[in-house]
């Protein structure tokens, strides 16, 4: 579903290694928690899984294109001078598709609908983006810190969301600092520092304690 | 892709681009306000004892309309970049010369706005004729306006994601739009001296030539150019 062989990508003619040598698979019905400090390369490694840069070695490939990809990352990606519906009904219509009601009601956005981006609280706006995700029904999500800004219910219906995109067979890799945040979704789990991943293993019944303990060991 | 859908596309990013413009209004005032001044400065500033209007009227003319696309052509990526919309437009579905295309649609639209404000303004304060020829007029503007915005919003594109884009934009795109500022104030001077439209049937060709060209050419540049 979704595969990377042996990335590498600096910036800065080299200065900075982005990527160094990132090899992974991710099959349906996984989703691969990638964590790391600031500046580990994670935003970096969605971008080439996304297509948004092109590695500088190595390949991504991600079953069905473009298409196939969803995005929720810390920016909405969303007109701020555009209602919720204009922006929702542009974004749709990129992807030959209607919003679908049911999710506007299950993130609480049908009371807003007809109000500016701007005009809404962090929080809602991060419930638009992820609506704005997820629109085409993607079979591949790609999500670069998507608690940030957040409320609890919105962290909570963005769960539940994740957990049925995971149930329903399809494939997430969810990037984050917070490993506190991301365990709970994941199937497996690799911690990643400068540009390397240097624990990529499953999940296995670990939970959010053992995780940061393993993280600490790997990245100390 | 096939081509009703790349029309498509194409102009749903153009409509979303207006409605933002319309919604805010920020850019289409600024420009409309610098029209209107500078027309207004040039008709104070002039001695019509040095030079006829005639003479003066079309490079004042398009001094005018340059500087105000120059305007418009820095903010048309530039609202991509607020909230990173831009990565989401990579990221659809879309042909990426979708994207080109509905950036030019708009902003001819948005300088087509602009230069209807000038047009009438000219000839008010300075007292050319401009209805016996307003056809091959537009005609002009039209063809030097899809060149000149064409080759801008390619460079607006290349600029947008450096620190300084709104200086290197007019750096960049001023000395690409000498060819056809050049033929459109030659062709504009003949019309408002009322000489026959043979005159300016090189100018016209030449300048039906470089949109050809230029289109052509940002359609092929334009994906390369929005890789990060």
């Amino acid at each position: 579903m979704l595969r990377a062989e042996g990335l590498r990508h600096s910036f800065g003619g080299g200065a900075v290694r982005a990527l160094d040598d990132i090899s992974f698979t991710v099959r349906p019905g996984q989703t691969l928690a990638v964590f790391g400090p600031n500046g580990a390369g994670k935003t970096t490694l969605l971008k080439v899984l996304a297509g948004l840069i092109q590695p500088q070695r190595g390949r991504a490939e991600v079953a069905g294109g473009r298409r196939a990809i969803g995005w929720i990352g810390h920016q909405p990606q969303l007109y701020a001078p555009l209602t919720v519906r204009e922006n929702l009904r542009f974004w749709a219509s990129l992807y030959d598709v209607r919003p679908p009601t049911d999710l506007l009601t299950r993130l609480g956005l049908e009371e807003h609908l007809d109000r500016p981006v701007r005009a809404l609280s962090r929080g809602l706006v991060q419930r638009v983006a992820i609506a704005r995700a997820l629109l085409h029904d993607p079979t591949v999500l790609l999500l670069d810190e998507p608690f940030t800004g957040l409320d609890r219910v919105a962290a909570e219906a963005l769960s539940q969301l994740l957990a049925q995109h995971a149930g329903a067979g399809r494939a997430a890799v969810l990037v984050t600092h917070n490993v506190e945040e991301g365990t709970g979704l994941a199937t497996d789990v690799a911690f990643m520092r400068a540009g390397r991943f240097v624990h990529f293993a499953p999940r296995a019944g670990r939970g959010a304690a053992q995780v940061s303990e393993d993280y600490r060991n790997a990245i100390a | 892709m096939r081509l009703p859908e790349l029309v498509r596309h194409s102009w749903t990013v153009a409509a979303k681009d207006l409605l933002v413009e319309f919604r805010s209004r920020t850019a289409i005032l600024s420009a409309a306000v610098f029209v209107v001044l500078v027309l207004v400065v040039f008709n104070f500033g002039r001695d019509p004892t040095a030079v006829s209007n005639v003479d003066l009227a079309p490079s004042i003319l398009w001094v005018t309309f340059t500087f105000a696309a120059i305007l418009a052509l820095n903010r048309a990526f530039q609202l991509e970049l607020e909230n990173q919309a831009l990565d989401g437009l990579l990221l659809a579905p879309i042909d990426r010369s979708s994207i080109y295309l509905g950036k030019l649609i708009a902003n001819l639209v948005f300088v087509a706005s602009v230069e209807l404000i000038g047009v009438p303004l000219l000839a008010l304060f300075f007292n050319v004729r401009v209805l016996p020829y307003v056809g091959p007029l537009l005609g002009v503007i039209a063809l030097a306006t899809v060149g000149f915005v064409a080759v801008g919003t390619l460079f607006s594109a290349m600029t947008v994601r450096t620190r300084v884009a709104e200086l290197l934009l007019p750096v960049l795109l001023l000395p690409f739009m000498i060819p056809p500022l050049s033929w459109a104030v030659l062709a504009t001077g003949r019309l408002l001296a009322g000489r026959p439209l043979s005159e300016i049937l090189g100018w016209l060709n030449m300048l039906a030539v470089y949109d050809i060209v230029f289109v052509a050419l940002a359609l092929l540049l334009f994906p390369a150019t929005v890789n990060e």
